[in-house]
């Protein structure tokens, strides 16, 4: 008794455990659904007022968005006079048999129907590209670099475009529309970008002046003019410069201008994870050897791209999104289908755009959550394989 | 004084390692920082099998001198020769020399993306253009020699500070270098950690590689050193070695300095 009053007499300079003292449970506030709910929702006044405000607008839009799209809403009939009001005598929502028949429209444009099966075939080669780079543990990744950046390129050319040698029919460019187009122009932006972006970045920071000169102006000429410039320059001033027979294919026109618009962001990201790698990760690599090349391909970028995902996922998200604007030139993508098909006379009613659009926005939601909630599982991933 | 340029001396107790040629040859060096001289008049020679130690107050241009000798730093004037090829603008020269000069930093620059075994076989694979399986049996011998092979296949950020220190060493010595460049290797280091690195580094100097090290660690001197060279104000203020060095440093400076540092 003695002994352990003494041991934890606090007056007492010298002091010796004589008894280890083993790891207790954290205190129930802190763990399960309580402890998730005081950390996340409540924690202070201003999360509980934020929470409370959030549960409200939730409350009034879910409900709202339900009864449209789906209580209220029209599943089946044959013209505008499923979705009247008048005509139904009921509330009416959504107009979904507008976009069940106006559907092959907003995915294939004017392509011939006969043709149709080459934009599938191209769908398909294209899901098997993402796919095969999305999965990081796929086989042959490799094989799936050269698959997604050689084979899909000449082959999607082959299918859409068509060459009459091989029995297919050329379709000319002005037909292609929804979907395809978009998802087209967005590929052809998110593929190109990135490595034009690097380069860009990599001669902005080089140490001979004309590259990085060159690749200051580029960019900040890029950066400094709206996309829908860049692509009147491309479909109506380009024209004025180039002959007749030389002059490329109006979508090629845009496909280039996006191209080049995001490459310029792109680039600024680039620089951005380039700046934050330490000068000691370029001495350690220059130490043992690497040139200039091996030592960006080996060891700068792979740690700069890691630490500029948000960013380059950021500037892809947008690019997705800036593909609405090559409608401007007369290109018919797929919210311009949508567009095309809202004004039809047959299906004119009230609810016909608010379906359309809704369409259009659950579209486009769906591809850039799906890139955002993929950047964050890789993210998760680099961060786990590495625990920094 | 003028700094002697003079061969490894044979000392007492330790296998003489007579001039086998000259490793490294630094003549008439100078280099500025924009207005600031940070290197004036360096001559320094080098053996073969040399161990240099090199002291001084921080900002002397110590490291500055010695990441000359890999090109990290551009030089001004004067000539720099390591290994029989003199070091210039030419970029082939260049490789030439960091092929065969190892360098160990203070903040060890792992590339922390990739695995300890990865690090150690990136320029074999890359530079030295090694298959595969034979750089890893390299990077594995070499691993062992410093104590951790069982750590390859974890990524720099799972090792303590000393083990990422000997990793860093290892990674050096896969490109099998003629020489060895040391800046202030443990001077980022826990004190609990800066033995093991340099028990590393004592055993590499008794296998008989030629290092230069820029450290304060006065007993890695003192055990290890052939010659010590210290600086100050961009200035080699004084070589000798080690015992008299300690015992009898000639100019004021270098006695105001190890009072300092030898309390």
């Amino acid at each position: 008794m003695r002994r352990s009053a003494a041991e934890h007499e606090t007056t007492e300079i010298a002091f010796v455990r004589r008894t280890p003292l083993a790891p207790q449970p954290p205190p129930k506030t802190m763990t399960g659904a309580l402890g998730w709910l005081r950390a996340n929702l409540l924690s202070t006044p201003l999360n509980v007022a934020l929470t409370v405000g959030v549960a409200l607008l939730l409350a009034f839009a879910v409900p709202e968005l339900v009864r449209f799209l789906i209580v209220d809403a029209v599943w089946t009939g044959e013209g505008r006079d499923a979705c009247l009001e008048s005509v139904q005598h009921r509330e009416i929502g959504a107009c979904w048999p507008f976009i069940w028949e106006r559907l092959p429209y907003f995915i294939y444009g004017s392509y011939p129907i006969p043709e149709r099966w080459r934009v599938d075939l191209f769908f398909a080669m294209l899901a098997v590209a993402i796919a095969w780079l999305m999965w990081l543990d796929a086989p042959r990744r490799d094989l799936g670099v050269f698959y997604a950046f050689v084979v899909l390129p000449i082959c999607a050319y082959v299918l859409l475009h068509g060459v009459a040698a091989f029995g297919l029919p050329v379709v000319d460019t002005v037909l292609w529309g929804g979907v395809l187009v978009t998802l087209v122009v967005a590929s052809v932006g998110i593929a190109c970008s990135l490595p034009l972006g690097i380069m860009l970045a990599l001669g902005r920071r080089s140490r001979m002046p004309a590259v990085r000169l060159l690749s200051t102006v580029f960019i900040e000429f890029v950066r400094g003019v709206p996309l829908i410039t860049v692509l009147f320059m491309a479909s109506v001033m380009l024209p004025l410069f180039v002959p007749q027979y030389l002059e490329p294919d109006k979508l090629l026109r845009a496909l280039i201008g996006i191209a080049l618009f995001a490459s310029a962001y792109m680039a600024e990201v680039v620089r951005a994870g380039l700046q934050a790698i330490p000068r000691g990760q370029y001495e350690g690599a220059m130490a043992i050897g690497l040139r200039y090349w091996a030592m960006m391909r080996l060891v700068i970028l792979p740690q700069a791209l890691r630490i500029t995902i948000p960013n380059i996922v950021n500037t892809y998200i947008g690019l997705f999104k800036d593909t609405t604007l090559v409608f401007i030139v007369g290109i018919f993508d797929f919210l311009r289908t949508i567009e095309v098909a809202r004004i039809d006379p047959k299906w004119a009613t009230p609810v016909t755009s608010t379906t359309g659009y809704a369409v259009a926005a659950i579209f486009y939601l769906v591809f850039c959550y799906g890139m955002s909630r993929y950047s964050r599982a890789v993210e998760a991933r680099l961060a786990a394989g590495e625990s920094r | 004084m003028m700094p002697e340029d003079h061969a490894a001396s044979s000392r007492p107790g330790r296998p003489s390692r007579l001039a086998t040629g000259v490793a490294i040859e630094i003549v008439g060096l100078n280099k500025w920082y924009g207005d600031f001289h940070v290197l004036r008049d360096i001559n320094l020679k080098v053996m073969s099998g040399e161990r240099i130690v090199i002291c001084g107050p921080s900002g002397s241009g110590k490291s500055t001198m010695i990441r000359c000798i890999n090109r990290l730093e551009e030089h001004q004037s004067g000539r720099i020769v390591v290994d029989g090829v003199e070091l210039t603008d030419d970029v082939r020269k260049i490789d030439e020399i960091r092929r065969d000069v190892g360098m160990v930093f203070q903040h060890f620059n792992l590339f922390p993306h990739l695995t300890v075994m990865e690090n150690c076989t990136l320029a074999p694979i890359w530079v030295r253009k090694m298959p595969k399986r034979e750089a890893e049996d390299i990077a594995l011998h070499y691993l062992k020699r410093v104590k951790i092979p069982e750590q390859a296949h974890k990524y720099p950020g799972q090792l303590s500070g000393g083990q990422q220190q000997r990793v860093a060493i290892a990674r050096a010595l896969c490109m099998n270098p003629k020489i060895m460049l040391f800046d202030e290797p443990t001077s980022a280091l826990d004190p609990e950690m800066v033995k093991e690195v340099l028990d590393t580094m004592v055993e590499l100097a008794e296998d008989g590689m030629t290092m230069l090290v820029v450290t304060h660690e006065m007993g890695f001197a003192r055990q290890v050193a052939d010659r010590i060279v210290f600086m100050d104000e961009g200035q080699i203020i004084e070589t000798n070695v080690p015992e008299e060095f300690f015992a009898h440093p000639r100019h004021e400076r270098t006695r105001l300095f190890l009072g300092q540092i030898l309390r």
